[in-house]
């Protein structure tokens, strides 16, 4: 055949008929059924998140029209005295405080143990480890508080006791009372200890998405395994690291029943993280509840409803973050 | 890594395989020397200039000499860049050790303080008649609480929940990014949220009373992103050859789902329904101000306080008398003994789900 020949029917001279075609998706009555109720089902997130914040916020309006935005700026929580006073800044500050202490205890362990699961241990340990690190996870909370309580406590408070006696140049080791149970530094040990199998998972998953082209090139330029982590991986997993450690901060800042197994309350706002008497929201819900009449039931709605948008906000941009260092953008490999 | 410096020995058969090995004896030594040393060092230290502050002081005192001097004893011995390299491998071993210690404390503490509390009558009896100081009674009426919330969140969350994880994964919905974002989220809801939630709903706004069945409500919210993640990152397994291939036999995709993705999926998915039911286990927090917790038996999921395990434990760990801290501990003892057995399951099974597809 004449490879020049056009062939006639190759050429289409109308054009009217150079137009897609229209694609329909027809589905079976039982398929649309089947995805209206995958739709649903997909959406009932949405409407649970949606419903807890609007009845967390619809029960909480009492509170706010008998005190106002005072519930934001006064440090006192009393509900017995006349009249009640529901302030959770207090609360709110060492709600915040022992998650960040719990977050730099558990950050550089939580990056350590996933470099030695990612590069340094010996294969066969891996599995192992793994699961072990998954089932630190799956134990309770409670039983965390019962151990942290009667265990780790007494181990702690020796620790404390020296720091504060040989490191009070540092001004959050000093103390005013030599007592050291219940402080903020146990409940955020034991924090540390319930949070790291989250930040380890995450910063794994990263770390094992390093091109191994980048890494061996590192060492093929006569670069240590030391340098080669310094300078490719942990550059690699930034973005993982901070996105899980923001999601470590999220789970410490929401747990309740080991916090309040362990804490002693404290509505006074100081640095002394090794002192006894800390505070956290959720601690306080589990604790008041009991006791609580209509109006600090409400003040409880409130501080739940604070607790929910600050872990739902850090928990968002934490989990931004990862996607993003997930999708590998930012990587020229 | 370093080139090591042995000779090749003549005498060998040529064919023997040469164990290859990246250390030499001297690192050992150099590392048994070096920690030998640090103990040493910090037991002067200990015994001379501060006393008392307790083993786990002495621990970490010695551990920072054994670092030091490691690094120093590595620098003389082979150069910079080695003893840093060095340290960051014994670092990361440290790291990795030291998440043994708090499992294995838990673990025998726990079994050591309430293997005393240990009988039948713990499963049988509940604690109506019995009193503060008496022994004797049990945590029947806990058990049964706990099973049946567990078992009604279960009911709840797994159609919800593998609903969503199919929504994600096999509808491919046009929200498919922001509810995968929620959930989440969602997973990050502290639990006692979620409690506080069912009673503003279903206690106060709608005027139940308290009862097993809020307790499974507030559970199964729980539990939901923990089954619809776990689900979805199992379906997203099934190779796509094989939807396609249903589909293009004329299956419908409700057939291609339930008749080829699913079966395909099923021993993942059930590890997903596990690892939900032992996160809703333990939980304690929400069942406060839902279930609320009673002494004596109540059947009845649907009306009425109702005990589960771990607010018997959480009730009883404040009582000042010893008999009841003997039966928090025993509560505690069997809650971590179901953890462990269902976390054993997941972890069978979802080997078995990896497996079959590699």
């Amino acid at each position: 055949m004449d490879i020049g020949e056009v062939r006639s029917f190759d050429r289409i001279d109308d054009p009217e008929q150079d137009q897609p075609r229209v694609l329909k998706r027809s589905l079976s009555k039982e398929d649309r059924v089947y995805e209206a109720a995958a739709v649903a089902g997909g959406l009932s997130t949405l409407v649970i998140l949606a419903f807890i914040g609007f009845f967390l916020f619809a029960r909480s309006s009492l509170v706010f029209s008998e005190v106002g935005w005072g519930f934001f700026t006064s440090l006192s929580w009393r509900p017995d005295a006349s009249p009640p006073e529901f302030g959770i800044v207090a609360i709110l500050y060492w709600t915040v405080i022992i998650a960040i202490v719990a977050l730099a205890i558990a950050m550089p362990l939580s990056v350590l143990t996933a470099l030695f699961l990612v590069e340094y241990s010996p294969r066969s340990l891996r599995g192992p480890l793994r699961a072990l690190v998954d089932l630190l996870a799956a134990i309770p909370s409670l039983i965390y508080g019962l151990w942290g309580l009667f265990f780790l406590q007494p181990h702690l408070v020796g620790i404390a006791k020296w720091l504060s006696d040989h490191a009070s140049f540092v001004p959050i080791f000093r103390v005013n009372e030599p007592t050291f149970t219940g402080s903020a530094f146990i409940v955020s040990v034991v924090l540390a200890l319930m949070i790291l199998p989250i930040v380890t998972s995450i910063v794994r998953e990263v770390l094992e998405q390093t091109p191994p082209g980048e890494k061996e090139a590192a060492l093929a330029l006569g670069s240590t395994r030391s340098g080669m982590v310094r300078s490719v991986m942990l550059p690699f997993a930034r973005g993982g690291i901070i996105g899980g450690s923001m999601l470590g901060l999220g789970r410490a800042l929401g747990e309740t029943i080991a916090v309040a197994i362990i804490l002693s309350p404290s509505l006074v706002i100081s640095p002394r993280i090794l002192e006894t008497g800390t505070n956290s929201i959720a601690s306080l819900i589990a604790l008041k509840f009991g006791e609580a009449d209509e109006l600090s039931l409400s003040a409880l709605m409130a501080a739940g409803l604070t607790l929910f948008i600050l872990t739902l906000t850090v928990n968002f941009i934490a989990s931004f973050v990862v996607a993003r260092s997930r999708s590998g953008a930012g990587v020229d490999a | 890594m370093r080139n090591f410096s042995q000779t090749r020995d003549e005498t060998l058969p040529v064919d023997v395989p040469r164990k290859l090995r990246n250390w030499r004896v001297d690192d050992f030594s150099l590392l048994v020397g070096t920690a030998l040393a640090a103990v040493a060092t910090t037991w002067v230290i200990y015994t001379a200039l501060t006393p008392a502050t307790g083993k786990t002081g002495f621990f970490l005192i010695s551990y920072i000499t054994f670092l030091l001097l490691y690094v120093m004893t590595c620098t003389l011995e082979l150069g910079k860049q080695n003893a840093f390299d060095n340290m960051w491998t014994v670092l990361t071993w440290s790291a990795a050790l030291l998440l043994l210690a708090p499992l294995t404390t838990i673990l025998l503490y726990v079994i050591i303080k309430g293997y005393a509390g240990l009988n039948l009558d713990f499963f049988t009896k509940d604690l109506s008649a019995t009193g503060t100081l008496d022994s004797g009674g049990g945590a029947s009426a806990a058990i049964v609480g706990t099973l049946q919330q567990v078992f009604i969140a279960v009911l709840i969350s797994v159609p919800l929940g593998l609903l969503t994880a199919i929504y994600l994964n096999e509808v491919k919905g046009r929200f498919r990014r922001p509810v995968r974002m929620f959930v989440d989220a969602m997973s990050g809801i502290p639990s006692i949220v979620a409690g506080l939630f069912i009673y503003a709903v279903w206690i106060i706004a709608l005027g139940n009373v308290f009862s097993g069945l809020a307790a499974a409500l507030a559970l199964s919210i729980l539990m939901l992103p923990t089954i619809t993640r776990t689900a979805e990152e199992v379906l997203r397994l099934v190779p796509d050859g094989m939807r396609e291939g249903a589909l293009a036999l004329g299956a419908t995709r409700w057939q291609t789902t339930y008749r080829v993705v699913m079966p395909t999926a099923a021993s993942g998915l059930i590890t997903a329904i596990v690892l939900g039911v032992a996160r809703a286990v333990g939980e304690t927090a929400p069942l406060i101000m839902t279930s609320f917790g009673s002494t004596a038996m109540n059947a009845n999921p649907l009306s009425g306080a109702q005990d589960s395990l771990p607010l018997f434990v959480y009730r009883l760990i404040a009582n000042p008398f010893a008999a009841q801290q003997q039966r928090a501990w025993t509560g505690a003892l069997v809650l971590v003994i179901v953890v462990l057995v269902l976390f054993t399951i997941a972890r069978i099974l979802g080997a078995r789900a990896s497996g079959k597809r590699r």
